[in-house]
C-alpha cells in the first residue's frame, strides 16, 4: 500500500509584515473614506490604494487588517489585490518605472525604452511582469495603455509621467531617481 | 477648410489659464448651473408644467448629444430609462476610466479643466434627482485624482456642492474613486461592481441595465467625461443650439484623439462630422500628414478595438447627389466624414474617437500583435470564449512575429475571432478583442500568411540542416544570457 503523503503547503499568495500597524491618523482619514460611501465595501479599492501609498506593497497583515475595518472576509480582499494590476503583493522597487506598451507608444519606440532600462539595470527585457534590481531600488515594468498616447512614448516614474521619452530622456529619469 | 471648433476644450491650453476655481469663475464658470437651478417651471398649457430638472431632461433629448466614450448612444434616451418610481435613490457616476488604447480626451479635461466637469456633473445629477454621485477615475490618474479632489473641495466651500448648492435646497456630495489598472472598469456594469468593492466581472444585461438595477440595485447613470461636460453647454445655449453643431443625429463637437504616426499628433475639437478622416490625419490644422518618405497604410478609426481601414479601402455610401436624390457612390477611407454613422456603415466605429495612424514602416502583424496582446491582458476572465479565445489569438500572433508561424495561422486567427462575438460573451470586451483581429487578418490577408509561409519554409531548412539554425527564430524572444 502506497504511503499516503502530507499535501505540500499552498504558498501564501501575500508576504507576511509582522510590524504591520495602522497609525492613529491614517486610520481616521481611512475612516473619513468610508463614510463617502453607503456600503462599506465600496471603500475596499480606496483603502487598498492608501495603504499602498503608505507601505508600498499591501500584505498579508494589511489585508486582514481592511477586512476587520470594513466587515469584510479576507478573501474580499484578495480577490481585490490579485485581480487588479497595480496593487503590489510584495514590495518593490523605491523607483517603480512603468512604460506603456500598448500601440501608440510602441509606435514611438517604447520597446527600446524599457529594453534600455532592463539593460542599463541588469535585467531580463523578455521577462513578464514587473521586476525589482537586487538593491531594490528600481523596478522596472511594461503596463497597458496610460492615456497619453498624443504624446508617445510615455512612462510613470511611480505618480510622475513622463511624457515624449528618447532614450536621452529615460537617462535623465533614471539619473534623477536617487 | 475645416478647423477646429473648440466646445468644451475653449480654454485649455491658453495662457494663464488655470484649474482652480477663481479662474474658472473669470471664464463664466457655473454660470450654466446658476441658470439650471432657477429654470422656472415652463407651463404645458393643459394645466400641468414642466419643472426645471424636466425641462432640462427635454433639452438632452432636443440637443441630440450620443455618448462619447465610445458606444455612441444617445445620453436623453439614457436618461429617459432612469426608473424613478422605484422610491430608490437615483446614482450618477462620471466615467473617468479613460484606457481604450489611443484615447487622452478626458485627461485634458480632467487635468486642465476639472471645474467644467465638476460643473457638468452638478448639472446632470440636478436634472436627474441624483444626490449622490461619484467620479471613477482610473488608478494610472493619481495627479488627476488630486486634482479632482482639490476642485471638488473648492466647488464645496463656494457652495457650488453641499447640502444646499447655491441656496437652491438641492444637495449634492460627489466622490473620487481609483480604479486600480482593470480595462474592464471601463465597462459600465464592470466600473459599478468595481464601485461596489468587488471584482470588476461585468454583468449580464437584462436584468441588470445601470438604469434599473445599477449601483448597490439602485437606478445609475453612468456617462463619459466628455458627456458630463457637453450637459454644462446645452443648459447654457439651450439644446437646439446644441444640436445645430455637427450634422444630423451627429450632433455637438467632439474631442479627437489622434496618435501613431503622424506628425502633429494630439488632441482637437471639431464639429461632429464636419472634418475628414482624411483632414484629420492630413489637414495641417490638424495631424499635418505623415513622416517624410512615407505612404499611408492603415487607419484605427476609434480606439484600438475599432475594425481598421485599410489605405485607399472604398466604401459604397449614400449621398444626396446635386439633384436631391441619394445616389450610392464610392467614397474612399479618407474621404469618410468623421461621425458616428458614417463609419459604422463603412464597417467599424468611432468608438472613443481616437485615431491610430499606421504608415508604410509599420509592421502590420506586429501592430495587431500588440493590440491582441493587450485585449488577452484585460479580459476579465469571465466568460470562456474571451478569457481563452483573446488568448489564443494573442499566442499565434506572437508566434507569427516570432519566427514559429504558419501559413495557416491568418485562418485560425479568423477561426478564433469569429466565435467570440455576437451574444456569446457578457459584455462588449468579446467584440472588443475579435473586431481588430477580424479586421486585421481579413484586410492584410496575404501579410499574415507570408509571414507564416516564410516561418515554415525556414523550419524545413532547418530540418534537412540543423545547423543552419535561423537567427530570428529564437533571436527576437531570446533570454537574456
Amino acid at each position: 500500500m502506497t504511503e499516503i503523503q502530507p499535501l505540500e503547503a499552498v504558498p501564501n499568495p501575500l508576504q507576511s509584515q509582522p510590524d504591520f500597524a495602522v497609525p492613529t491618523e491614517l486610520e481616521s482619514a481611512l475612516d473619513q473614506v468610508i463614510t463617502h460611501y453607503p456600503q462599506k465595501r465600496s471603500a475596499s479599492l480606496m483603502l487598498l490604494h492608501a495603504i499602498q501609498e503608505r507601505y508600498g506593497f499591501v500584505s498579508e497583515q494589511a489585508v486582514h487588517w481592511v477586512a476587520g475595518k470594513l466587515d469584510l472576509q479576507p478573501i474580499h480582499l484578495l480577490e481585490l489585490v490579485t485581480f487588479y494590476p497595480m496593487f503590489h503583493r510584495r514590495p518593490v522597487g523605491k523607483w517603480h518605472l512603468k512604460v506603456c506598451r500598448t500601440l501608440s507608444c510602441a509606435l514611438a519606440g517604447s520597446y527600446g525604452i524599457h529594453r534600455h532600462f532592463c539593460e542599463t539595470l541588469g535585467l531580463d527585457a523578455h521577462a513578464h511582469g514587473p521586476q525589482t534590481t537586487k538593491d531594490g531600488k528600481f523596478t522596472v515594468e511594461f503596463v497597458e495603455c496610460l492615456a497619453a498616447c498624443g504624446t508617445a512614448p510615455v512612462l510613470m516614474c511611480n505618480e510622475t509621467l513622463h511624457e515624449q521619452v528618447t532614450e536621452e530622456k529615460a537617462r535623465q529619469i533614471l539619473g534623477g531617481c536617487a | 477648410m475645416p478647423s477646429e471648433h473648440r466646445l468644451i476644450l475653449k480654454y485649455i491650453d491658453q495662457p494663464g489659464y488655470t484649474p482652480d476655481l477663481d479662474c474658472y469663475l473669470k471664464h463664466g464658470g457655473y454660470r450654466g448651473l446658476q441658470k439650471a437651478l432657477t429654470l422656472p417651471p415652463r407651463p404645458l398649457g393643459d394645466g400641468k408644467s414642466l419643472s426645471g430638472p424636466e425641462q432640462i431632461r427635454e433639452d438632452v433629448k432636443l440637443s441630440g448629444l450620443r455618448g462619447r466614450g465610445g458606444a455612441g448612444f444617445s445620453c436623453g434616451l439614457k436618461w429617459s430609462f432612469v426608473d424613478r418610481r422605484s422610491g430608490k435613490p437615483i446614482y450618477l457616476i462620471c466615467n473617468a476610466d479613460e484606457s481604450e488604447p489611443g484615447t487622452f480626451k478626458d485627461r485634458q479635461i480632467i487635468h486642465k479643466d476639472p471645474h467644467q466637469l465638476i460643473e457638468g456633473m452638478i448639472i446632470a445629477c440636478y436634472a436627474n434627482d441624483v444626490h449622490l454621485a461619484y467620479i471613477y477615475i482610473r488608478g494610472e490618474m493619481p495627479e488627476g485624482a488630486r486634482i479632482l479632489e482639490k476642485s471638488i473641495s473648492e466647488a464645496k466651500a463656494r457652495g457650488f456642492l453641499g447640502p444646499n448648492i447655491c441656496g437652491s435646497g438641492y444637495p449634492l456630495e460627489i466622490h473620487v474613486h481609483r480604479g486600480a489598472g482593470a480595462y474592464i472598469c471601463g465597462e459600465e456594469t464592470g466600473l459599478i461592481e468595481s464601485l461596489e468593492g468587488k471584482r470588476p466581472y461585468p454583468r449580464i444585461k437584462p436584468p441588470y441595465f445601470p438604469a434599473v438595477l445599477g449601483l448597490y440595485q439602485c437606478p445609475t447613470i453612468v456617462n463619459n467625461v466628455e458627456t458630463l461636460c457637453n450637459i454644462k453647454h446645452i443648459v447654457e445655449m439651450g439644446g437646439a443650439a446644441f444640436a445645430q453643431l455637427g450634422t444630423p443625429n451627429n450632433t455637438g463637437t467632439r474631442v479627437v484623439s489622434l496618435s501613431g504616426q503622424v506628425r502633429r499628433p494630439g488632441y482637437y475639437e471639431i464639429e461632429v462630422g464636419k472634418a475628414t478622416l482624411g483632414e484629420l490625419i492630413f489637414d495641417p490644422n490638424f495631424g499635418g500628414g505623415l513622416r517624410a518618405g512615407r505612404a499611408l497604410k492603415a487607419v484605427i478609426p476609434g480606439g484600438s478595438s475599432a475594425k481598421v481601414f485599410k489605405a485607399g479601402e472604398k466604401f459604397a455610401l449614400k449621398r444626396k447627389g446635386p439633384d436631391g436624390k441619394e445616389v450610392e457612390e464610392p467614397v474612399d477611407m479618407l474621404d469618410l466624414p468623421y461621425d458616428f454613422d458614417t463609419l459604422i456603415k463603412a464597417g467599424s466605429m468611432s468608438g472613443s474617437s481616437a485615431i491610430i495612424v499606421l504608415d508604410d514602416s509599420a509592421d502590420i502583424v506586429g501592430a495587431l500583435a500588440n493590440i491582441s496582446e493587450f485585449y488577452a491582458h484585460e479580459s476579465c476572465g469571465q466568460c470562456t470564449p474571451c478569457r481563452e479565445g483573446s488568448l489564443w489569438m494573442s499566442k499565434a500572433l506572437h508566434r507569427l512575429t516570432h519566427g514559429e508561424g504558419r501559413a495557416m495561422d491568418a485562418d485560425y486567427l479568423l477561426q478564433i475571432a469569429n466565435h467570440i462575438p455576437g451574444g456569446r460573451t457578457i459584455c462588449a470586451f468579446g467584440e472588443a478583442c475579435s473586431w481588430p483581429v477580424q479586421s486585421f487578418v481579413t484586410k492584410f490577408k496575404d501579410e499574415f500568411v507570408a509571414r507564416g509561409r516564410a516561418d515554415e519554409v525556414k523550419r524545413v531548412k532547418e530540418e534537412v540542416d540543423p545547423s543552419a539554425g535561423s537567427a530570428s527564430r529564437h533571436g527576437a524572444v531570446a533570454k537574456a544570457p
